[in-house]
């Protein structure tokens, strides 16, 4: 499953740094998006693109996750060689992370029919 | 006033102009907002200003203003923009005229000054976010500017200003501006102008909070984008936000995109700082209230920090760049041995260069070629950028994928060059105590 199945998500930009939010489009997934979606996930699937830290911040009322990824921007929106120096891309790169199934055995614990 | 209805109308300088038009003439608004501004923009601005010393405002300015006035006029709507850049009264000046023209006697408009700062800055030698100081950038220093707050805005609309021109505000600030005025909230109510600061932070980019920026078909689909209606921000007098837009525009206002443009270029959600106040979203509720409708609340604040952040725009270096596309069978080969060849090129004919990158747009360019895996498209485009100290060494470099037209590989098509003196900004800090705003009011 991608995180584009269950999230969206916007980046945005200061300086060198890209912060990321991803929301829960159904927010009964946010428990298993922040179960699953850390920042070391975030940090590996951006490896050689973001050259800094990741930071995550949890909005439960929002089921959303915002991701602040520092040395993003190659040096910064201002003076970037980058294509996207805003990494405004980010985003959608984010959304093809590849999270694990969900436990259907959980699911059908009460062995109903499930469409 | 228990309720007031404030439109965004621009989202950035060259933001469209018709769905602020339609907002002055049937949005029932008590203020439209035109937030103009970007990073750098200022510095550009202050660049323009030392070519024309009556320009170095914003260049849709007369544009924007003659589109709306006479609407706003009409409807008792007061105008807050940003526009006034490196020249808060030479914008002011020119609004005089464009009311003139249009026949509206007796208009007023404020201009408000005092966020270039670069004198006092000098002075105190500031020291910038990325280490060192501002007297490191020596002669290459373009323009300080100081992120003001709400207070002299307020000072403007309390004096009866029709239209009220800033220059570097913070974004949010044009917004809680007329919150404070018509609601009277203290400037030490923290929770209050923590509410107005993230209503404000939603209704800033315009058309980013009604569907644009959203779409992703398949998924979240939106309606006429073509026709994208700006919002329009209910405010009561507790900060509660109802966000909407016009029947009969397009775009979509949904808990969706009302929380993607909440957290839009927030670090921690819990500390957002503003010159006024440091506003806390992290129990902020966003919830459907009815089609095209969202409602949101829960937002708080925190005790200002009395440091105002500066943005301070210098010359950086110079940045020259070159494309060339390639398609069909071996594309991206013919792609690759186009790039070593300019890489080998760069170095035969000793251009000097601080940084390089070589891209295959379609391929690798902006994410690496990790996370598109390779996949051979039907074509790509070469582009080569790198950073000189001129613009003669930086020319140079498109020069030499221009030159794959004739020595490079078969099939190259489409070369475009460029070479350009970069602006850049960096960050400092500095005490609130030592920025001095006027407002200047002009009658036309």
């Amino acid at each position: 499953m991608k995180l584009r199945d269950i999230a969206h998500a916007r980046s945005g930009d200061k300086g060198n740094i890209s912060n990321i939010s991803v929301i829960a489009l159904d927010e009964t997934d946010y428990p298993f998006l922040a179960e699953h979606l850390t920042a070391q996930s975030v940090a590996t699937h951006f490896q050689g693109i973001v050259t800094g830290t990741v930071t995550r911040y949890e909005l439960p009322t929002l089921g959303a996750l915002n991701f602040v990824l520092t040395g993003a921007l190659g040096g910064g929106v201002t003076r970037s060689l980058a294509l996207d120096a805003h990494g405004k891309a980010l985003s959608s790169a984010l959304l093809d992370l590849e999270l694990p199934s969900r436990n259907r055995q959980n699911n059908n614990q009460y062995g109903g029919e499930r469409p | 006033m228990q309720r007031i209805r404030i439109g965004s109308g621009a989202g950035y300088s060259g933001d469209r102009i018709e769905p602020a038009i339609d907002l002055a003439e049937r949005g029932g608004l008590d203020y439209l907002v035109f937030e103009c501004l970007a990073e750098r923009t200022i510095a550009l601005a202050q660049q323009a200003r030392q070519r024309d010393p009556a320009g170095g405002y914003d260049p849709l300015l007369t544009v924007r203003m003659a589109a709306v006035l006479g609407a706003c006029r009409r409807h008792g709507v007061r105008l807050i923009t940003n526009m006034g850049a490196a020249n808060p009264l030479g914008a002011a000046e020119a609004t005089r005229a464009v009311a003139r023209s249009l026949g509206l006697d007796g208009l007023r408009i404020a201009a408000v000054t005092g966020d270039d700062v670069l004198a006092v800055a000098r002075e105190l030698d500031v020291a910038l976010e990325d280490g060192g100081t501002l007297r490191g950038l020596g002669d290459r220093v373009i323009s300080a500017n100081a992120y003001i707050g709400a207070g002299p805005i307020v000072e403007a609309l309390a004096a009866g200003a029709d239209v009220v021109i800033t220059g570097r505000a913070a974004d949010p600030a044009l917004f809680l501006a007329p919150m404070v005025h018509e609601f009277g909230w203290r400037m030490d109510d923290w929770d209050a102008l923590g509410r107005g600061t993230m209503a404000g932070h939603l209704l800033e980019c315009a058309g980013q909070v009604t569907g644009g920026y959203f779409a992703d078909p398949g998924v979240k689909d939106v309606p006429a984008l073509a026709r994208l209606g700006f919002p329009i921000g209910e405010i009561h007098a507790d900060g509660t936000l109802e966000v909407t837009k016009l029947p009969g525009t397009g775009g979509c206002v949904t808990p969706a995109t009302v929380k993607e443009q909440l957290l839009y270029e927030i670090h921690d959600p819990a500390r957002y700082y503003q010159p006024d106040v440091v506003a806390d979203f992290s129990a902020a509720r966003v919830e459907g209230d009815g089609p095209d409708r969202v409602r949101v609340h829960g937002g708080r604040g925190a005790a200002r920090t009395g440091l105002l952040k500066l943005s301070i725009g210098y010359i950086d270096s110079c940045i020259g760049e070159g494309q060339i596309s390639y398609a069909g069978p071996g594309a991206v080969e013919r792609g690759r041995l186009a790039l070593e060849i300019v890489r080998e090129r760069l170095a035969l004919t000793g251009v000097r260069t601080q940084e390089l990158r070589f891209d295959l747009i379609g391929l690798d360019a902006l994410h690496g070629d990790r996370l598109s895996r390779g996949h051979a498209p039907y074509e790509v485009r070469l582009r080569v950028a790198g950073r000189t100290a001129t613009l003669e060494e930086a020319a140079r470099i498109g020069n030499e994928v221009e030159t794959l037209y004739t020595n490079g590989p078969a099939g190259g098509g489409g070369a475009w060059k460029s070479a350009r003196e970069i602006v850049a900004v960096a960050s400092a800090l500095l005490p609130e105590s030592a920025v001095r705003t006027t407002v200047t009011l002009l009658e036309a």
